[in-house]
């Protein structure tokens, strides 16, 4: 319970100034465990949740492929569709930053890249380092709708002259970053939508499951049983190859968020369940009803806040799962379908071991997908050790 | 007492599978239109006239004109009765004989995963719990965090590249090409054992880090009570105590979670099988559905669902088996 530091106590040689010193650090620590004590549980839980260094980060982190993920068309250089006929599985842009024949810093820029032919009759991309083409940020290009709203052609960085591929280009000569960029919005959006649904299933359905007991309770949790024990992905997989080829990227977005839902839920279910159970044997829930609260009043004041912490846990560490299990299904061609961008569409490129060894860059888009489940897996668990802040 | 545990939990089974069986059936009839409409269309469009009345014919031979549960019934008498699983259009094979190849090997991937999770998870898990906040038990949290991160199929193809560009591999497989056709051998067993390792490292990578958690918090959870410090009090020598008493009953919950961790480790299996090419029932599930091949797709599906109720039932009565309270208590987890 004491996680309240202690003032440090300079050396003093005067007794009396000691023990006024001694005074107001002890006055100090009554107000600092006063502050504790009277704190409301979100206060406590933010300020637990504040010194998880990861889970910091990881706020950070998403927060900043979120921003990405929502201002696609400004962060990307270009469209997704953009070809680049010339350059064809050209590898990433070199970015320099010191002049190759002076040898000064002249700030970022890029030669441009020239196809040619090596003695094997292979296509190896040279740098034709003749003209420094600056990379410049806030450049005028394409011309699209900011949030569908603001007609703008600013894009964060470009470059003027020549093409720049941050991450090289894949088959048809498109920009894998840009590509990327865009697949954010798929890939990061559908583990959040599919977790939606499934909390709302969840929380319907373990909510009957709770309230009414009895025969509706053991119905519901041996579906809940058996939904849990079958393999996930398998069934996943068959029922997104139900989904129609020919329905348009909208509708496949949502096959595919119910799908996951609809195997989903379970689990969240039996948590909903199971902690409301455990919360109305607590302690402080019993002494509420002494008290003489009323059972609305015990669940909403009393049972929801602790409870909402939890879901909001389960929630959190749920979402990387549904965001994995979109990327399986597209790599593997069941899921979002081309010309739809996804990052799990992005990696169907990279399926077969010669364009790992000839293209290693088409790899680069699982990078995302690693930072961002390790990212979702760090918030849940600061999330996780903030959310009981009584416990220590 | 054991046994009767057993019996009950044998015949919850029977529920669970026949809820399986609907749900796999429902999966075959999911696509529109059914597999002889597809043949049909395939046929006229490669330019072999068909009748109607043949059509009709062959409606009534699959028993395509009777009601669903009709059919429902049908399909699941033959696979009770004669191990008759239906046709592969696809594979022009009976499904029974493609699962006969390929669900062997898969139970064998998954099988050993798990006893190689274990391998890995518990002892280091007891380490990180004895060494709290060491360099290991930091190091292995990241790692676990990592495994968790990393989807199997992406781990396999990071380790295709390396074994390319390192080793000159350039399919990693089940058996040396040599083999591929040959019938089994002791020589072929070996080749296939120096291959096998691979899948079931990456199935595995991934399942090891939640299990090291498990094992960890239990382990912790047990250090702090009255009888380890009693038995150290007594003089037991740290290994013993550690071994005799809180290893032993922090291992219960991590036993139970092999319930959870076989569908898991199915799942895996598929992708990572697809991308490494190893002949499972993955790569079969895969083209099966990109095929529509429902019969064969929806057969795997059974199957894999199946051996997963049935590991949980094994898990648990492993458990009991482990863990007199659960048997006493009568209530099952």
């Amino acid at each position: 319970m004491t996680n309240i530091p202690l003032i440090p106590r300079r050396k003093r040689s005067d007794p009396f100034e000691q023990a006024a010193d001694a005074a107001v650090a002890q006055s100090k620590r009554v107000e600092r465990e006063r502050k504790y004590y009277t704190a409301s549980q979100w206060q406590l839980i933010w300020s637990k949740f504040r010194r998880h260094r990861l889970a910091m980060t990881a706020v950070v982190v998403l927060a900043l492929l979120y921003f990405i993920a929502i201002f696609c068309e400004f962060v990307a250089p270009y469209t997704p569709v953009k070809d680049f006929p010339q350059h064809l599985f050209s590898p990433p842009t070199r970015i320099r930053l010191i002049a190759s024949d002076t040898g000064e810093f002249v700030g970022p820029f890029v030669y441009a890249l020239e196809g040619k032919l090596n003695e094997k009759f292979q296509r190896v991309f040279v740098e034709d380092m003749t003209t420094r083409y600056p990379i410049r940020f806030f450049v005028s290009g394409e011309e699209y709708k900011l949030l569908g709203l603001f007609k703008t052609d600013i894009h964060l960085f470009g470059v003027e002259g020549a093409p720049i591929f941050l991450f090289g280009t894949d088959r048809l000569g498109r920009d894998v970053f840009s590509r990327v960029v865009y697949g954010a919005r798929i890939s990061l959006t559908i583990g959040l939508v599919g977790v939606f649904l499934s909390f709302l299933l969840g929380l319907t359905i373990g909510g009957i499951s709770g309230f009414f007991g009895g025969a509706v309770d053991e119905v519901i949790q041996r579906i809940i049983d058996l939904l849990i024990s079958i393999p996930g992905l398998p069934l996943w997989m068959a029922l997104a190859a139900a989904v129609p080829r020919d329905w348009s990227t909208i509708q496949t977005y949502f096959a595919i968020t119910v799908v996951l839902s609809i195997v989903g839920w379970a689990g969240l279910a039996r948590v909903v369940r199971g902690k409301l159970l455990s919360l109305r044997q607590e302690d402080f829930a019993i002494a509420a009803k002494v008290a003489g609260a009323s059972e609305a009043r015990i669940i909403a004041k009393h049972l929801l806040p602790l409870f909402f912490s939890y879901i909001i846990v389960s929630i959190t560490l749920s979402i990387p799962a549904m965001i994995l299990a979109e990327t399986s299904l597209s790599f593997i061609g069941l899921g979002m379908q081309p010309p739809a961008v996804s990052w799990g569409v992005l990696l169907q490129d990279a399926q077969n071991l010669s364009a790992i060894v000839l293209y290693p860059w088409l790899l680069l888009p699982c990078l995302f997908v690693i930072v961002t489940v390790l990212m979702f897996n760090f918030l849940g668990d600061g999330l996780r050790d903030a959310a009981d802040p009584y416990l220590i | 007492m054991l046994l009767q545990y057993i019996l009950r939990r044998t015949l919850i089974l029977i529920p669970l599978l026949t809820a399986v069986s609907i749900i796999s059936f429902v999966i075959i009839q999911l696509p529109p239109g059914d597999f002889l409409q597809m043949e049909v269309m395939r046929l006229r469009s490669a330019g072999t006239p068909i009748a109607e009345e043949q059509v009709n014919l062959l409606k009534v031979q699959y028993g395509l004109d009777k009601s669903l549960l009709q059919q429902y019934w049908i399909w699941i008498m033959g696979i009770l009765t004669r191990g008759d699983f239906g046709f592969s259009m696809q594979l022009n094979r009976p499904v029974g004989e493609i699962l006969a190849e390929r669900v062997p090997l898969t139970v064998l991937v998954t099988l050993m995963s798990a006893i190689l999770i274990w391998l890995i998870a518990v002892p280091i898990g007891i380490y990180s719990a004895t060494h709290k906040y060491s360099f290991f038990d930091y190091f292995w949290t990241f790692v676990g965090f990592i495994g968790l991160s990393v989807p199997g199929f992406l781990l396999a193809l990071v380790v295709m590249w390396i074994a390319f560009s390192r080793f000159g591999i350039t399919a990693i497989g089940l058996v040396s090409p040599e083999f591929e056709n040959a019938p089994w051998s002791l020589a072929k067993f070996i080749d296939m054992l120096k291959h096998i390792w691979v899948p079931i490292l990456i199935i595995s990578f991934s399942g090891t880090a939640g299990l090291i958690r498990t094992m960890r918090s239990m382990m912790l959870d047990e250090l702090n009570k009255q009888y380890v410090i009693t038995a150290r009090a007594k003089g037991l020598s740290e290994r013993r105590l550690l071994l005799k008493y809180p290893a032993r009953t922090a291992i219960n919950p991590v036993t139970s979670t092999i319930g959870w961790m076989l569908p898991a480790l199915f799942a895996g299996e598929v992708l990572v099988s697809y991308v490494l090419n190893i002949p499972t029932t993955g790569p079969v599930l895969m083209r099966s559905l990109l095929n529509q091949d429902m019969y064969l797709a929806g057969s795997i599906v059974f199957i894999l669902s199946c051996l997963t109720v049935i590991g949980t039932l094994v898990s648990d009565i492993l458990l009991a088996w482990l863990d007199p309270r659960i048997r006493f208590e009568g209530n099952a987890v």
